[in-house]
């Protein structure tokens, strides 16, 4: 029957698409236990590219750097994010607007390199006139990234403001609530969790970030990103799949978790609408 | 009488309170536009003057010195300004034609591998959308979770897997179905599995989103009315999910023009993109003003579709109120 | 020899009382449309009023306006002889109740009812115990503790009704406070929102579009339309005395004649008209101008359906023919088609049971149409 039929027409297209998303990564973890050197090459088990890993300060010291720029952009962009997102949706018509909101949703899908390039240009000129930046690094790299962060922020509070939230405000103010106490009160509470979703996000796009990081770079300030394209640049390296590894591990862990905890909510919310429907 | 010692000092604390004072009533009176105002001039800073400065720098002239490129406003003897404008390099950008095809093929590229991400991404996000709960959790989040992983790992991944002597050609040559290994690494094909691939789950999130709100009631009117469902798609399901299709589509197209890792990691010297071209224009011939002029160009290219996404995003928003 | 009026139920009626929501030629423009044009309008202590309109026609707005969400673009409002126009909404003595519920999702039942008393900066004590009180007023007491999410529609929305009035607010605004109700809840609450409203003393002003609603609930009515006032007036001087025909049709079914001014004495008034090809003749006079044309507006209840004909045929009643019958149990709606183009409506209760399962008037007879002198409105616009 017709039904059948585009039932299995969309069952394989899904199963390919996970498939296909998911065999590279399945074959990084694979190679990262192999004991030959040239990674397509199986030549045993062995863990010994682990070692070599742990045991690479280089790696250790673009770990460190990566995470300090990430948690240091997250936070930032974070705040900077909310603020923007709670302009855009309760300010209104301001001076300025169509301007602001372009700039703000403009980094989501602008091309990398333009933005690298941009940004690299624009502390040189500074370090010109001003005399700072003086070393590219940490600074730089991380006032690029809280640049594009905040945008993604900005988007995802402002989805959570559209809907209810504006009544919700206004039932404070009716009761009583200034606006500053209505801000406290009810609008923080509602976006906090889209406060820490865009966190999460920020944090993962600066860790993955290559191409902006590379602009505004300076002479050792290795991030991770960097440090891994360096070495895959010249070819395969098991040592470099035991990282994969490692990181989709982490991933993943935090990914099921996350989504087992929105699971357990969602049944609970699921019981308590039961029980309301079976008291009438 | 207080000395004029003591007068002044309490002036000094009056005038410290009364500073304070009036920061505070200010705060409670602007405090919309403190809200505004950090984002704003942050954005200004490091986003849009950036914009201005590249500007600048494509209409100057390369020079041997540091920063390599001419100023654009001198002052020359008494005070007269001289400004130097240069349209220089955008005419050489569009006279060499390693620029002109590198740009067609970067629309190319990112094109077909739109369309590409739209034929694979729209069956899986309609898949997710019709299957039960428990299982749509399920689906979504393995849809997310490569997003979360380091979209560098993830293409070097395929390098692994495209190679000569990589894991597709030892399956293909290890079942018969070849003899030779297949030239799949730095090629164009390479390229669009690196782009499809990663950029397929930005394809499917705005499908899925739009597809969930569906009202699925008119795909059964549509039925009763007589429609086939080949028929019922083309006309009711595909117009009614226009609006994510096309921003899914965007959220492919621009940044993958601009594409840097996959061409150059994937590509290798044989395929063209722009993204590519710009970085070594940067680096390794030290042409900033190229460059920039490249950058401007590749921007002029996108603002038509980066003002579509916006204006999108914006009616999405509206919408919700 | 004359005993003092009691204006008690009726303060409108009142010379001398001072109405406690004056809205004084308040306008609102958004952009280049006017969503209230310029109205006025009069409501006193105690009274359960309701605005009356279909979408668009700018009720919500002027609730808004009286709420403080929206300031007047010309006019002023006045809240207990205090001037609003600069009053914020968290400092008027007004309440609202919304269409949402509006319950905030992260605090309980109790946390939501104690909110504008923790505003307030009322002890924590005194918040416990008038939470618990008006908890037990809305029949919620074992409630206190769930969140809102945990709640039935009917549930959330005394929850909403306890968070509005435990301030005592001089003015409870209510935006439809049914609409999300199914059928039997809507009953229901119906009349208790009306006993609330009489024990409370509270003042209320009601949104609706339902006119059932605004007919059972309100004291009066004002029906609004594109931003102006129709009318206004208890729901009887609505039904009843409409002074137009949109409001005629606005509530209730009316059918309606059109013809002219023939006769216009000091206690009567005749209305000739062509279609039906019949007169009116209203036994009470009116300042209209012989030869003017007007409108009859004639309800269907008013009119007596017979198989026989009753006195002389061409004043207040008329010959037809029934073309459809609406069978609702208790009563009847007949639809009689007269003059052979004109379809007019009937209501009839089912005063007996009919004989032999045939009943009293079916379809395809010829029927004789009637009605009192006293039921015909006579309309000018």
């Amino acid at each position: 029957m017709n039904n059948g039929k585009r039932s299995i027409f969309l069952l394989s297209m899904l199963s390919f698409g996970i498939a296909f998303l998911y065999v590279p990564m399945i074959m990084l973890v694979i190679y990262s236990f192999n004991k030959s050197k040239i990674v397509p090459i199986w030549g045993g088990f062995s863990t010994k590219w682990y070692g070599v890993l742990f045991e690479s300060p280089e790696i250790w010291e673009a770990v460190s750097l990566s995470l300090r720029i990430a948690t240091v952009n997250a936070c930032f962009a974070t705040i900077l994010g909310t603020l923007a997102g709670l302009a855009l949706v309760r300010f209104g018509q301001f001076k300025g607007r169509t301007l602001f909101s372009g700039m703000i949703s403009a980094p989501l899908v602008m091309p990398e390199v333009i933005t690298g390039l941009s940004l690299l240009l624009l502390f040189i000129t500074l370090k010109e006139f001003i005399g700072w930046p003086d070393q590219r690094g940490f600074t730089t790299i991380t006032i690029a990234h809280i640049t594009f962060s905040m945008a993604y922020v900005a988007v995802i509070i402002q989805s959570r403001l559209a809907g209810m939230a504006q009544d919700l405000e206004e039932a404070a103010q009716d009761l009583g609530a200034k606006p500053l106490r209505v801000l406290t009160d009810i609008t923080l509470p509602l976006i906090a969790p889209g406060m820490l979703a865009g966190w999460l996000l920020s944090f993962t796009l600066s860790l993955d970030d290559l191409i902006i990081a590379s602009f505004v770079s300076g002479p050792g300030a290795v991030t991770l990103p960097i440090l891994i394209y360096s070495r895959v640049k010249v070819g395969l390296r098991p040592d470099i799949n035991a990282l994969a590894t490692i990181i989709i591990l982490v991933v993943a862990i935090g990914v099921v978790t996350a989504g087992y905890i929105m699971l357990r909510q969602q049944k609970q919310r699921e019981r308590d609408l039961k029980m309301t429907a079976e008291e009438t | 009488m207080s000395t004029p010692v003591e007068a002044l000092a309490t002036t000094e604390e009056d005038l410290k309170t009364r500073i304070l004072y009036r920061l505070m009533r200010l705060a409670q009176d602007r405090w919309r536009t403190l809200i505004l105002i950090i984002p704003f001039t942050w954005l200004l800073v490091f986003f849009l003057a950036p914009f201005f400065l590249v500007l600048k720098i494509s209409l100057a002239e390369t020079i041997i010195a540091s920063p390599p490129f001419t100023p654009m406003i001198e002052w020359v003897d008494e005070g007269i300004m001289h400004v130097r404008v240069v349209v220089d390099n955008y005419a050489y950008l569009w006279e060499d034609d390693l620029y002109v095809n590198t740009y067609l093929s970067s629309l190319k590229i990112s094109t077909v591998s739109t369309i590409l991400c739209l034929l694979l991404g729209y069956p899986m996000a309609y898949a997710i959308v019709r299957s039960n709960h428990t299982t749509k959790h399920i689906l979504l989040m393995l849809i997310i979770l490569p997003f979360w992983t380091s979209f560098l790992l993830r293409v070097y991944a395929w390098l692994g897997l495209l190679a000569d002597q990589g894991t597709i050609n030892d399956l293909l040559i290890a079942l018969g179905i070849i003899d030779e290994p297949i030239r799949m690494l730095y090629t164009h094909f390479a390229v669009y599995v690196g782009i499809v691939y990663t950029y397929v789950p930005f394809m499917i999130l705005p499908l899925y989103a739009n597809l969930e709100k569906l009202d699925w009631e008119l795909l059964e009117a549509a039925a009763d009315l007589g429609a086939k469902p080949m028929a019922t798609f083309f006309t009711v399901t595909l117009p009614l999910t226009l609006p994510g299709v096309i921003a899914g589509s965007l959220l492919v197209f621009i940044p993958a023009t601009g594409e840097y890792v996959i061409p150059d990691l994937l590509g290798g010297g044989n395929v063209l993109m722009i993204g590519r071209v710009l970085y070594n224009e940067f680096n390794a011939n030290v042409d900033w003003p190229v460059a920039s002029a490249v950058a401007i160009a590749l921007l002029l290219l996108l603002v038509l579709p980066m003002m579509l996404y916006q204006h999108i995003q914006g009616k999405e928003t509206e919408s919700h109120e | 020899m004359s005993k003092t009026p009691d204006y008690s139920e009726r303060p409108w009626l009142d010379p001398e009382a001072e109405p406690f929501i004056k809205v004084q030629s308040v306008s609102k423009h958004f952009g280049d449309f006017t969503a209230v044009d310029s109205v006025d309008l009069d409501i006193y202590k105690g009274e359960l009023f309701s605005l009356l309109g279909g979408s668009g026609c700018g009720k919500t707005t002027l609730l808004r306006m009286l709420a403080g969400f929206e300031k007047p673009s010309s006019g002023s409002i006045l809240i207990d002889g205090v001037n609003m126009n600069d009053v914020p909404p968290y400092e008027r003595p007004v309440n609202m109740m919304f269409q949402s519920y509006a319950l905030f999702p992260h605090m309980t039942v109790e946390k939501n009812v104690g909110y504008g008393l923790r505003r307030d900066g009322v002890a924590a004590s005194e918040i416990e115990q008038r939470v618990e009180e008006m908890l037990t007023l809305v029949e919620l007491g074992q409630f206190a503790k769930r969140k809102p999410h945990q709640l039935s529609g009917g549930q959330k929305q005394r929850v909403a009704l306890a968070r509005s009035l435990i301030k005592h607010p001089k003015v409870l605004l209510l935006d439809e406070p049914l609409g999300a109700l199914d059928k039997r809840l809507r009953e229901q609450t119906q009349y208790e929102l009306m006993n609330l409203q009489e024990r409370l003393g509270v003042t209320f002003v009601v949104v609706t579009h339902d006119q059932e609603e605004a007919m059972t609930l309100s004291t009066r009515i004002a029906i609004m339309d594109t931003g102006r006032f129709m009318q206004i007036g208890t729901p009887t001087e609505i039904y009843e005395f409409p002074t137009s025909r949109l409001v005629a049709n606005f509530i209730g079914n009316a059918n309606m004649f059109e013809g002219r001014i023939v006769e216009n004495g000091t206690d009567h008034v005749v209305v000739e008209s062509k279609d039906p090809s019949c007169n009116f003749y209203i036994d009470h006079g009116m300042s209209i101008a012989e030869g003017t044309k007007v409108w009859v507006a004639l309800r269907p209840e008013k009119i007596k359906i017979a198989k026989q004909a009753n006195g002389d045929t061409g004043t207040n009643s008329i010959k037809g023919m029934v073309s459809d019958i609406g069978y609702l149990g208790g009563t009847s709606t007949y639809r009689v088609l007269i003059d052979d183009d004109r379809i007019v409506e009937i209501t009839s209760p089912n005063l007996s049971r009919p004989k032999d399962g045939n009943p009293p008037i079916d379809w395809d007879q010829e029927v004789f149409l009637s009605w009192e002198p006293s039921s015909s409105v006579v309309l000018t616009k």
